[in-house]
């Protein structure tokens, strides 16, 4: 009986949240910063940027992507989460794909690319340089309503296609595939649905 | 602890803030009151931390947040919470279709008119996604009464609105 009735609220669901104020986001941001996080953190990165070197001359590059799946899903949530936080999305915000593609020139070496689906309600907000798995990798920032997405791209050795796939970490989804050489990372607190939706649209 | 207290606040609990502050919000009324519930139940989850599992950590925080709102109104204006039964059973009629471009101006109003109880659950459900079972753990009720709450928070809300848009229109 209350179709009509849920069908409105989710199509406002958006506009009826009250947005946290940015000036108490950041003040308890730094009020619950753990006191020395940049040391810890670049401990606990060099120790999985090991793990991951000492696997990959091991068992060669190709069959590395797999093993260290669990710790660059970690990893890819904590870069997600630090966005968040430290109010560092983006180094180019930008909803237009051509300024956003353009900047990662001469930063990278690979071409990341860059789509943007407003019709289908993923707004490209920006883009960023990441380091992820000892390697510079790019960031692409969507908006979903409130939600953020990060889609994280890099080069493979292999240039086989994967379908994507999803993975759950501490609340996050994630969906991994691969195509035409470059491994893509999407992290949100978005519902797998949603986010299933978005990789899909970089299937066609 | 250190570290890793801090570190797994930061982690876990943090990420929660919008939906924190959207609740504390809805339930409040107002900026000010929302902005010290949030800073107060923050505190209180930092000091209860090492209490929380690991896979909770939203619905952990959106009870702390709904107690400190709580108590705040309860401190504020002598609240209380009352008894399901003592709202008259509101009379949406099943068949009447809302508008499909229902003003949101009108939307708000009509949620914020809702009892606690109700808002509670229907912001919770609607606005923030959660299950029945998560509902029933942060207002600390029953998994039937979370459905039947949920159920006369719809119909008092369409009532509300029909009311509104009629004399909108009228």
């Amino acid at each position: 009986m209350d179709d009509d009735l849920s069908q409105i609220l989710r199509q406002h669901r958006d506009e009826l949240r009250h947005p946290l104020p940015e000036s108490l986001r950041r003040k308890l941001n730094r009020q619950y910063a753990p006191r020395r996080p940049w040391a810890l953190r670049s401990a606990a990165m060099l120790a999985c940027a090991c793990v991951a070197l000492a696997v990959s001359f091991t068992l060669g590059r190709s069959s590395s992507q797999t093993l260290s799946g669990d710790l660059l899903a970690q990893e890819l949530v904590g870069s997600h989460v630090r966005s968040l936080m430290a109010n560092h999305l983006a180094d180019v915000p930008s909803t237009d794909k051509h300024t956003v593609k353009p900047w990662f020139e001469g930063r990278l070496d690979f071409g990341p690319d860059v789509r943007d689906f407003p019709q289908e309600g993923f707004v490209l907000t920006g883009g960023r340089l990441d380091y992820v798995d000892s390697r510079n990798v790019a960031a692409l920032v969507y908006r979903r309503g409130q939600h953020v997405i990060n889609l994280f791209e890099w080069p493979t050795s292999s240039v086989s296609t994967e379908a994507p796939r999803l993975l759950t970490r501490r609340g996050f989804q994630l969906f991994v595939w691969q195509k035409s050489g470059l491994a893509y990372w999407a992290v949100s607190d978005l519902n797998a649905a949603e986010l299933q939706q978005f990789a899909g649209l970089w299937q066609q | 602890m250190g570290e890793d207290h801090s570190g797994r606040f930061q982690r876990d609990v943090l990420p929660h803030l919008d939906a924190a502050y959207n609740l504390a919000r809805w339930l409040t009324g107002d900026d000010a009151d929302a902005d010290d519930v949030v800073q107060e139940a923050l505190l209180r989850a930092h000091r209860f931390l090492p209490g929380l599992r690991a896979e909770s950590a939203r619905p952990w925080l959106l009870q702390i947040v709904r107690n400190t709102a709580f108590g705040l109104l309860r401190h504020k204006r002598g609240w209380e919470e009352l008894p399901d039964e003592d709202e008259p059973d509101p009379s949406a009629d099943a068949s009447e279709r809302l508008a499909t471009a229902t003003d949101l101006l009108q939307l708000r109003t009509a949620i914020a008119s809702l009892k606690e109880q109700f808002r509670e659950v229907l912001v919770l459900r609607e606005l923030e996604g959660l299950s029945y079972e998560e509902i029933a753990t942060i207002a600390q009720i029953p998994l039937g009464t979370v459905m039947s709450r949920l159920n006369r928070a719809r119909r008092m809300l369409k009532t509300k609105l029909l009311k509104l848009t009629r004399s909108a229109d009228g």
